[in-house]
């Protein structure tokens, strides 16, 4: 390896962007393009009676309108889900069907009804307008928990109680034995409320027919283009795959919101060959607030078991869990398998039972949000953690150092075998908590607290020491737990006659700086520039496939893939160079851009064997020209990255408003590629998780009215409720990918949330406060303190 | 209506529909796509721009309000492909991620930067409070308005 891999390499991408030369979905025009706009149902629960279509369709520049009937009969279904999660007492899961176009009921707002295209934006939408839809509105039911009520309003009528699985995981016997035997038990509840993702680029669309040789093309705001092709050609639209072509150019952020394929894109796409014209669609924001896939929504019961010594000895956890009026892609996976998985947190508890019911509500459905899971299992370890601690007058850090799990390589030592089926691969979690206690300077921040209160200031110190899983996953164990999908990435490298290379990953970035990083890996790899190599993603055509870009999988995921690439090559290459230098490939080394003959001043470059790969006039014998390689990487167990995070705030006494006054995060991804881009990574993160813990949430009314469905109402953190984060890392590698490498796209979501929410509460402990329920906005607090006085 | 404007030093005159949204009238009549809708409300700011030298969110302006109006997009930001300072500490200090909210986020530093060329954190942070990004946590953002205020 070269000297690139672990520098702060500036990014390759950003030239584009800051010159306003991205090329963002909307940016893609088509000649004789046509409009698109969904007419959506006001109301959150109601019998479509009738959709009259007819003024609509008189309207100047208007070329079509499609209802649900339409559609229906095209015999399209609509979109899927990804992950089949059976109840516990082995009955099959519940699903019910996502029509493209609402047929005879609405179950949320912003629910599809009718599809109308015309010759420009504006005519589109007057036409929407125009378009007369006749409701019979019926009783909606938001809460999960109230949802499994007998007599609650049924969303679907296949769906009894709104209960699509239960599901349980842990040994309960022992789980119950713990408690009984427990010496002191912390209890909570709340909500995990649910969350808007807000990608600043909202969705968009840009499809095409062409007639001549019948194939689609796509232009998408997709984390993951080969499965949305993959799901609208073998499961929405029944088409030929290699009938379409799926663009997920430059893409502004994601979040989870764009690893769905969404009804809307299939619906713009097959409306492309009805009418024979390129259709646009673009949501405009409150669109997306009704339409981008949600997140969280649990309703939790927790209980923390303890010994009298202030060991934990067990976790208890009953879920509710809302997935929205429909099953997204991978709805089910989210409450379950990334969720209930990471219940062991980095303990040695030794007894876990995790119970979930997931259920629908006549809400936006929930799918993937930044960290999709985890946050919700870290939410609830860390919180009961801290609260335990704090009862039996214990301090947080202290507690947490006695009862974690010790440090183990995966090598040496072997895997941690938790209760809750997931072995961690490796981890060294009292490094990173002793870490950031020093660089918090914990003694003095204590002094500084007391001083702070002796004062009057309401000073409060919180933490959270998570742990999460990513790399998504082994193909094999996720198919075994109801994945209809395989988890692996893939790769190809083709180096070119002069020796520059163009790699084709199957990760998607929008956001990550994969241009770079990857770029960075193989140009070590070969000893060449970053220059000498273009990083090509976001198209089915020219990538050979790819699972795409989510759960914190691009480097470990896809960067294995490359790396498998990267060794085809350098073998074949060897070969190559051995023939040149007239000796055996073993006899060769690669090192500094050639191969070179161990102990020897004989050597090759790699331009001069890319050179003759292509023009093979002095070659092997029966190797075959080119080199060029494509290799699929199945990951052989998830990743687990950790860290600890300390937070502390100020709360104004007068206005209960939260001010963040230092954040510190030691992370531990394992091998770092990019320095820069992990901290950018992890700056985002906890803001993301920040933005959860004191401002976020969607906030429905009970006729399923989703009250701050715009960014004027619905509170995104901004550039001054932000502090400046103090970052740093421990490198714990994986043992069992090539690269070391963990993830740290959500790592900073899954950590910081209960950090900010117990240091809230730290500062409140002298108003004896406990509990609060997020987000902490001023007027909760507010009104926790003066309930407490 | 006819309405004219100069954007970015070119002199541009079109037919308009009266309900053309500035930002519209940019994207799609003039194929300046640098400049981004995120949220129709003003909320997000990553359609800023500069009319007459003051910073404007263009999604609440009508086009047929810039008539006569002298407009800088992101597209004008470089010079002959140099990038302005601005830009360059943007890159410098890892500023951006997914970049849509880049060019109005260098827009209202530019604005800032105008007319307070040494601001502290606190005044960065309530400059760029109408811009919102979703990716940085705007911790290198205001490294970067920071770095260019020592380059401008």
């Amino acid at each position: 390896m070269g000297d690139l891999i672990g520098k702060s390499v500036k990014r390759v991408e950003d030239n584009r962007f800051l010159k306003g030369e991205g090329k963002y979905t909307d940016d893609f025009n088509m000649p004789n393009q046509t409009f698109a706009v969904y007419v959506r149902s006001p109301h959150a629960h109601a019998n479509l009676v009738s959709v009259d279509i007819s003024a609509a369709k008189a309207m100047d520049g208007v070329i079509n309108v499609f209802t649900g009937k339409d559609i229906k009969d095209a015999g399209i279904v609509g979109s899927i889900c990804g992950w089949q999660v059976d109840f516990k007492n082995g009955d099959t899961m519940k699903e019910p069907g996502h029509p493209i176009l609402a047929v005879d009921k609405v179950r949320h707002v912003g629910d599809a009804v009718a599809l109308v295209i015309a010759e420009d934006i504006g005519k589109a939408k007057d036409a929407a307008g125009a378009v007369e839809v006749n409701f019979e509105v019926l009783d909606a039911i938001v809460d999960p928990k109230a949802a499994v009520q007998d007599g609650a309003p049924q969303v679907h009528d296949d769906v009894p109680n709104n209960t699509i699985f239960d599901w349980e995981l842990g040994n309960k016997d022992e789980t119950d034995a713990a408690f009984e035997n427990a010496h002191h038990i912390t209890e909570l509840s709340y909500h995990n409320q649910k969350l808007v993702p807000n990608a600043i680029e909202p969705r968009a669309a840009l499809a095409y027919f062409d007639s001549n040789d019948e194939k689609y093309t796509l232009y998408t705001t997709s984390q993951n283009p080969h499965l949305a092709r993959l799901i609208i050609a073998a499961f929405v639209l029944s088409i030929p795959e290699h009938k379409l072509r799926v663009i997920a150019p430059d893409v502004g952020g994601g979040f989870g919101s764009k690893i769905n394929t969404y009804n809307d894109e299939c619906g713009v796409l097959w409306a492309s060959k009805q009418i024979g014209r390129p259709v646009k669609w673009t949501a405009d924001r409150t669109e997306a607030f009704f339409t981008d896939s949600h997140g969280r929504d649990h309703v939790t019961d927790a209980k923390l078991a303890l010994d009298a010594d202030g060991n934990i000895t067990g976790l208890r956890t009953k879920t509710y869990a809302s997935l929205g009026a429909y099953l997204s892609n991978f709805s089910t996976c989210v409450p379950t398998y990334l969720h209930g998985t990471l219940m062991q947190g980095l303990y040695t508890t030794p007894a876990v039972h995790v119970d979930v019911t997931a259920v629908v509500t006549n809400t936006v459905p929930v799918d993937a949000l930044r960290g999709a899971g985890r946050p919700e299992a870290s939410y609830c370890v860390e919180r009961l953690v801290e609260t335990a601690a704090r009862e039996i007058g214990m301090d947080p850090a202290e507690f947490r150092l006695k009862n974690f799990i010790p440090p183990f390589d995966g090598v040496k030592q072997p895997g941690y075998q938790t209760q809750v089926a997931l072995q961690y691969d490796s981890g060294n979690y009292e490094g990173a908590l002793k870490k950031a206690l020093k660089n918090a300077n914990y003694e003095k921040l204590k002094e500084e607290r007391s001083a702070a209160r002796s004062d009057g200031k309401l000073m409060g110190i919180g933490f959270s020491t998570y742990i999460e899983a990513c790399g998504i996953a082994p193909s094999a164990v996720v198919g075994s737990l109801g994945a209809r999908v395989g988890l692996y990435d893939a790769a190809s490298i083709r180096v070119h006659p002069t020796g520059k290379v163009t790699m084709y990953v199957g990760a998607h970035s929008h956001g990550q700086g994969h241009e770079t990083t990857f770029a960075q890996i193989v140009a070590d790899s070969f000893g060449i520039g970053m220059d000498d190599v273009n990083v090509i993603h976001g198209d089915t055509e020219n990538v050979p496939f790819g699972m795409g870009t989510y759960g914190s999988r691009s480097l470990a995921v896809c960067g294995s893939a490359i790396m498998k690439s990267v060794d085809k090559v350098k073998e074949k290459g060897a070969r190559i160079a051995a023939h040149k230098l007239e000796c055996s490939p073993e006899d060769l080394e690669f090192a500094n851009g050639s191969w070179n003959v161990k102990g020897t001043e004989k050597s090759v470059g790699f331009g001069d064997v890319a050179l003759t790969a292509y023009v093979p006039h002095d070659y092997p014998e029966n190797e075959e020209p080119g080199l060029d390689f494509v290799s699929f990487y199945d990951p052989v167990n998830f990743v687990y990255p950790f860290g600890a995070h300390i937070c502390v705030v100020e709360v104004d006494k007068e206005t209960g408003e939260v001010k963040i006054v230092r954040y510190i995060a030691v992370d531990d991804a394992g091998n770092i590629i990019n320095p820069m881009i992990v901290e950018g990574q992890v700056h985002g993160g906890v803001a993301h998780g920040i933005g959860q813990a004191l401002y976020e949430g969607a906030v429905y009314d009970d006729s399923g009215q989703l009250l701050n469905a715009s960014m004027m109402d619905y509170c995104i953190p901004r550039a001054d409720n932000m502090p400046f984060f103090e970052t740093d890392h421990t490198v714990t590698p994986c043992p069992h990918n090539p690269l070391g490498v963990k993830g740290i796209g959500e790592a900073g979501t899954i950590g910081s949330t209960p950090a900010v929410v117990n240091a809230v509460i730290d500062a409140l402990s002298d108003y004896g406060v406990k509990d609060l329920q997020m987000p902490l906005l001023p007027q909760r607090v507010w009104a926790a303190m003066q309930q407490a006085k | 209506m006819k309405v004219s404007m100069t954007v970015n030093g070119t002199a541009y005159e079109h037919d308009v529909e009266p309900r053309t949204l500035l930002v519209q009238h940019l994207r799609e009549n003039m194929g300046l796509t640098g400049t981004h809708v995120g949220c129709d409300t003003s909320s997000c700011g990553a359609c800023t721009i500069i009319v007459n030298g003051d910073t404007v969110k263009s999604c609440t302006l009508l086009a047929v309000q810039s008539d006569g109006a002298e407009i800088k997009t992101i597209e004008g930001m470089a010079t002959n492909g140099e990038l302005h300072p601005i830009q360059e500490s943007f890159r410098e200090k890892h500023g951006l991620q997914c970049g849509f909210c880049t060019p109005g986020m260098v827009m209202s530093s530019w604005q800032l930067l105008e007319r307070n060329p040494n601001p502290s954190e606190d005044e960065i942070r309530h400059a760029i409070e109408g811009n919102f990004c979703r990716c940085t946590g705007y911790h290198n953002i205001i490294k970067a308005v920071q770095d260019a205020a020592t380059k401008i």
